[in-house]
């Protein structure tokens, strides 16, 4: 099925050891959105005619309405600092994916129409006509940056290539130049309430499902409730949570929590999606409008407080922009954070003793954890500073034997991308996929080796998707990845305690 | 839009393979994907993609692996019910390779 070379892992990871190979991934590109994709988001169904004038109407607009991203346009120096701490390029080779070349292809045509100087001097400083061309470049290596934001953490200017990244696809959404899978994806929420399309009497169905599992499995009555009105707690969490594995063993965990916990909890089959598409895509309009299905979920079913399960970029979302897209929130408890991260509330719960963990439930299991990019560096968890790194693995440490932490460039705010990201977790990019992964192969395989590691924690669905697909091809099973939850669920002791 | 041809009939299918129609699969359609895919179609196979195209028929959708496994350890024995086991029948993954198989469209979304 591969007919690429999978990359050979290196003992030291993090450094740039692939061959440099010039146009290495040129030949790369996602599906193209059909006109059933792109017209109920309200963007034309294929090519326009005029469309080199009406992109660069819409950078235009994009420039003017963003400062930033005219500042990260002005302010490069090209250090180079960047360039090798991408993680398509320390998988591909291919330099168009060195953060600084990614931001060139666009900054480029920026120059050539909004700036004097390239006015004037044209490709003499660097400026580029918008040709097809470049827009067929920018479609591809616009579709290999998961707007990890690594790059961001290396650059003295704090240059953003997401930011520009998602730019690109939003000014290419509006000439008819639009992704398969993101957009497919964002229609299916409008239409549905989540990304997988599931509709509600297929949810009801596989909530009981699950309840009758655990029932049969611990003698607990967990229960998995669905638009009950008056709850106290909304959760909202990626619908991979209810398909796939391990996704699923997360959920249980959280049902588990609340259960033991003695909250009222329910999910909405109205916002069934904690995963906001419209960010991969750098549209404010569609992450406004996914967004306030939560609002309006919150309203309806008349809870106090909203809980978010695991998905990075949703976390994202939610942590930093919620309330500017869907606030204000006044109708929520204020004694509680609006919004609040499951590992927020269990982990408050492990140190009060309002839930018992026991290790020993997971006997054997050696632990490390992959920090999600868009957790790690985008947002926060709890109130203290570098939260989002402590509260996870202060749980999983509650929860296992033993854990060790990868090498220190590959977490934290280092952290490297699944390579799944940004909207790419998708078949027709699975060689960026693979190649992608390598920096976190190399770091994973390290802790394997000299520590026994046996399992990688994960706390993003598109994480534990990419690493579930990826490990294989670098030898590695693909029952390693776990999520965060799903060691709760297995170390939690259900009806021992109750505040 | 590109097409099978099995004997005379036109099948019609995304850029990856998946049928757009559900309604018009058919066992031989099913036996030509399996083959292109490499696989072997087994009794166990059989159930695996009956299965698919009973749930999708009552619920528009495929099922959560859990309901899959839970489904195939009821009518194949307790043994069988995992996922692990589902990959050895469908080495891409039950949910996508079983459901282009089946008929189904692509699942999407994080998965
Ligand atoms: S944001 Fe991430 S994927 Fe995009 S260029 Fe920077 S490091 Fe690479
Ligand atoms: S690190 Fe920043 S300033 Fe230096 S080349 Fe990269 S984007 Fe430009």
């Amino acid at each position: 099925m591969v007919e690429f070379q999978i990359p050979v892992l290196n003992d030291v990871p993090a450094e740039f050891d692939t061959k440099f190979t010039p146009g290495a991934m040129a030949h790369l590109k996602p599906f193209l959105a059909k006109a059933d994709h792109n017209v109920p988001l309200g963007f034309p169904g294929e090519l326009v005619d005029d469309w080199q004038k009406k992109a660069i109407d819409r950078m235009g607009d994009l420039v003017k309405r963003y400062r930033s991203l005219a500042v990260y346009l002005d302010s490069c120096v090209k250090c180079g600092s960047c360039a090798d701490k991408c993680h398509y390029f320390l998988g591909t080779g291919d330099p168009k994916n060195m953060p600084v070349a990614r931001q060139d292809l666009f900054r480029s045509v920026y120059r050539r129409y909004f700036t004097p100087t390239g006015r004037v001097f044209g490709s003499l400083v660097g400026a580029r006509d918008l040709t097809k061309e470049v827009l067929d470049e920018w479609y591809s290596y616009f579709h290999q940056c998961s707007q990890c934001r690594r790059c961001s953490v290396f650059c003295p200017y704090g240059i953003d290539t997401a930011e520009i990244s998602m730019a690109a696809r939003d000014v290419m959404d509006h000439i008819g130049v639009g992704m398969k899978y993101c957009n497919e994806i964002i229609a299916k929420v409008h239409k549905i309430g989540n990304n997988l399309g599931l509709p509600k009497p297929a949810l009801a169905d596989t909530l009981e499902g699950l309840e009758e599992d655990v029932q049969d499995g611990t003698g607990h009555p967990v229960r998995f409730p669905l638009d009950v009105k008056g709850a106290d707690i909304l959760l909202v969490t990626p619908s991979a949570d209810f398909f796939a594995e391990p996704h699923v063993d997360g959920l249980i965990g959280y049902a588990k929590v609340f259960h033991q916990a003695g909250v009222s909890w329910t999910m909405s089959s109205y916002a069934s999606e904690a995963g906001n598409f419209g960010m991969f895509i750098g549209s404010y309009e569609q992450m406004y409008k996914v967004s306030n299905r939560i609002r309006k979920a919150a309203l309806d079913l008349g809870v106090k407080r909203i809980v978010f399960g695991e998905c990075g970029h949703a976390w994202r979302v939610a942590y930093s922009f919620l309330n500017t897209l869907a606030g204000p929130w006044d109708f929520l408890d204020p004694a509680y954070p609006v919004p609040q991260h499951i590992i927020e509330f269990t982990y408050d719960l492990i140190k009060r003793g309002g839930i018992k963990v026991d290790a020993e439930a997971n006997q054997g299991m050696v632990l490390t954890v992959h920090d999600s990019c868009n957790v790690a560096r985008a947002s926060r968890m709890g109130t203290m500073p570098g939260g989002q790194f402590i509260l996870p693995r202060e749980v999983i440490k509650a929860c296992v034997p033993k854990f060790v932490d990868m090498h220190p460039d590959t977490i934290g705010d280092k952290t490297f991308c699944c390579g799944g990201g940004g909207g790419l977790l998708t078949d027709d990019l699975m060689e960026l996929r693979i190649k992608g992964a390598m920096p976190r192969m190399e770091a994973l395989a390290q802790v394997i080796r000299d520590e026994g590691v046996t399992h990688m924690a994960a706390m993003c669905a598109i994480c534990k998707s990419q690493f579930t697909k990826v490990l294989p091809y670098y030898g590695m099973k693909m029952e390693m990845i776990v999520s965060v939850h799903g060691l709760v669920s297995n170390a939690i002791q259900l009806g021992t305690n109750k505040i | 839009m590109p097409a099978y041809e099995i004997g005379g009939k036109s099948f019609e299918h995304d850029e990856e393979g998946y049928i757009l129609d559900v309604n018009v699969w058919t066992e031989e359609l099913a036996a030509l994907l399996a083959e292109k895919e490499g696989i072997n179609m087994t009794s166990e196979h059989w159930e695996v993609v009956n299965f698919l195209r009973e749930y999708y028929n009552e619920y528009q959708i495929a099922p959560a692996v859990r309901v899959l496994t839970k489904a195939v350890a009821k009518k194949m024995g307790a043994d069988k019910g995992n996922n692990k086991y589902l990959y050895e029948l469908f080495p891409y993954g039950p949910g996508k390779q079983a459901c282009k198989i089946a008929g189904l469209p692509k699942p999407t979304g994080c998965i």
